[in-house]
């Protein structure tokens, strides 16, 4: 079984970049609660009392949008962090 | 902040904390990591019904940032994960089944507590036994030259000759499984396993990661690697499932998943590239603890009563 076993140097650089990737995402995830989050919070709401099916459906589209749209968003940040080398 | 669906008041940092170390094993072992959000959620206040129905949704986005970041490091066999979700869909729905039948016997809570003891204390004690020797074997053999690349995606067990032997089962349609270096399989060993990783998904809730990612590698013959970002993508689909049908039930609070989600998508990609760093055995070896945990909870219920 081979793996690549890190330097201690690139294992500070990376644990660094982590912070500053962290410090980002932080800001990032600060603006979507208070930008998205707030505006979705009354139509989904209405959506659950009033028309569950769509709401179970917009459940599943909702987070799997997010999960791919942070993901990219993650994955942005590591190659501006740390290079190509991820 | 106030989640006006579950009607309760939960601070987000809570909430993407939890995801975030959920993320962490998600992306780490290919598990949902429903024994800890479900009990997590529970803790602040929320009812059960959305504690499990939100946990879902939440497993279903952080299953899709953890299997993406697998795909790209090469750790998904998507024509398995493809096949798979036959098995999947219809063993969860035998699972559902079977709980609605328990259901009306009575004894639903007590039935199912003690199946699900069994099986993770099976699963903990078998996979220790295993990595260990595998491990032991490692060592007693001379060292090999590292080789990079596709080489880091191979995987050693010492249950590998009984791996051996179901793949040699003659069942029409044989299919071969090129991303997982596996040459002729019977397609009815796929399904079998992952009807019963369904089936486990239907019957004890969440993604039953915790069953079928240990099934892959040792059924199957998957590469430890390969396995932990397969299981995520069929998480995906029985976690998907689940939550459809627990929204319709009015147990689903998106906005709560949504932000867990925040915090899991930064976990689940930490979780995801420590694999590189890590040999299959090892990885096995770390997982034991995980169905343990379940064990803990399951027992504190019996005992006391109370769900956590």
């Amino acid at each position: 079984m081979a793996r690549v076993s890190p330097t201690k140097k690139e294992k500070k650089k990376t644990f660094r970049a982590f912070l500053v990737e962290l410090g980002f995402y932080g800001i990032f995830v600060t603006g979507y609660f208070f930008l998205v989050l707030h505006f979705l919070f009354g139509w989904l709401q209405n959506l659950h009392l009033h028309h569950v099916k769509l709401y179970a459906l917009m459940a599943i589209v909702l987070i799997i949008g997010q999960a791919v749209v942070l993901e990219s968003v993650t994955t942005w940040l590591l190659r501006l962090l740390r290079g190509r080398s991820e | 902040m106030f989640f006006p669906i579950s009607n309760s008041h939960i601070s987000p940092i809570y909430l993407v904390v939890i995801g975030f170390l959920i993320g962490i094993l998600g992306g780490f072992f290919g598990v949902g990591g429903s024994f800890i959000a479900g009990p997590a959620l529970r803790a602040v206040g929320l009812d059960w019904n959305f504690a499990v129905g939100t946990d879902l949704a939440h497993i279903v986005g952080k299953s899709v940032v953890a299997a993406k970041r697998h795909r790209a490091l090469g750790n998904v066999d998507l024509k398995l994960g493809l096949i798979m979700a036959i098995g999947t869909m219809s063993g969860a729905e035998v699972g559902a089944q079977l709980i609605q039948m328990l259901k009306h016997a009575g004894n639903v809570n007590f039935v199912v507590s003690i199946v699900s003891i069994i099986i993770y204390v099976s699963i903990s004690t078998f996979m220790i036994w295993e990595a260990w020797r595998t491990l032991q074997y490692q060592k007693k053999r001379r060292p090999r030259a590292k080789i990079p690349g596709t080489a880091a995606k191979q995987d050693e067990s010492s249950f590998s000759h009984r791996t051996a032997a179901i793949q040699r089962l003659k069942l029409w349609p044989m299919i071969s499984l090129p991303a997982s270096g596996v040459k002729a399989i019977s397609l009815w060993v796929i399904v079998v396993v992952s009807f019963i990783g369904g089936l486990f998904s239907g019957f004890l809730g969440g993604g039953a990661g915790y069953i079928r990612m240990p099934m892959l590698v040792y059924v199957l013959g998957i590469p430890t690697h390969l396995a932990v970002g397969t299981d995520l993508f069929e998480i995906i689909i029985s976690a998907s499932y689940g939550t459809f049908s627990h929204a319709v039930k009015g147990n689903v609070d998106i906005l709560i998943a949504l932000v867990m989600n925040t915090g899991a998508a930064v976990g689940a990609q930490i979780g995801a590239i420590s694999t590189q760093y890590f040999a299959g055995p090892k990885i096995r070896l770390a997982f034991v603890p995980l169905p343990l945990i379940g064990v803990a909870i399951v027992v504190y219920t019996l005992v006391t009563g109370h769900k956590l």
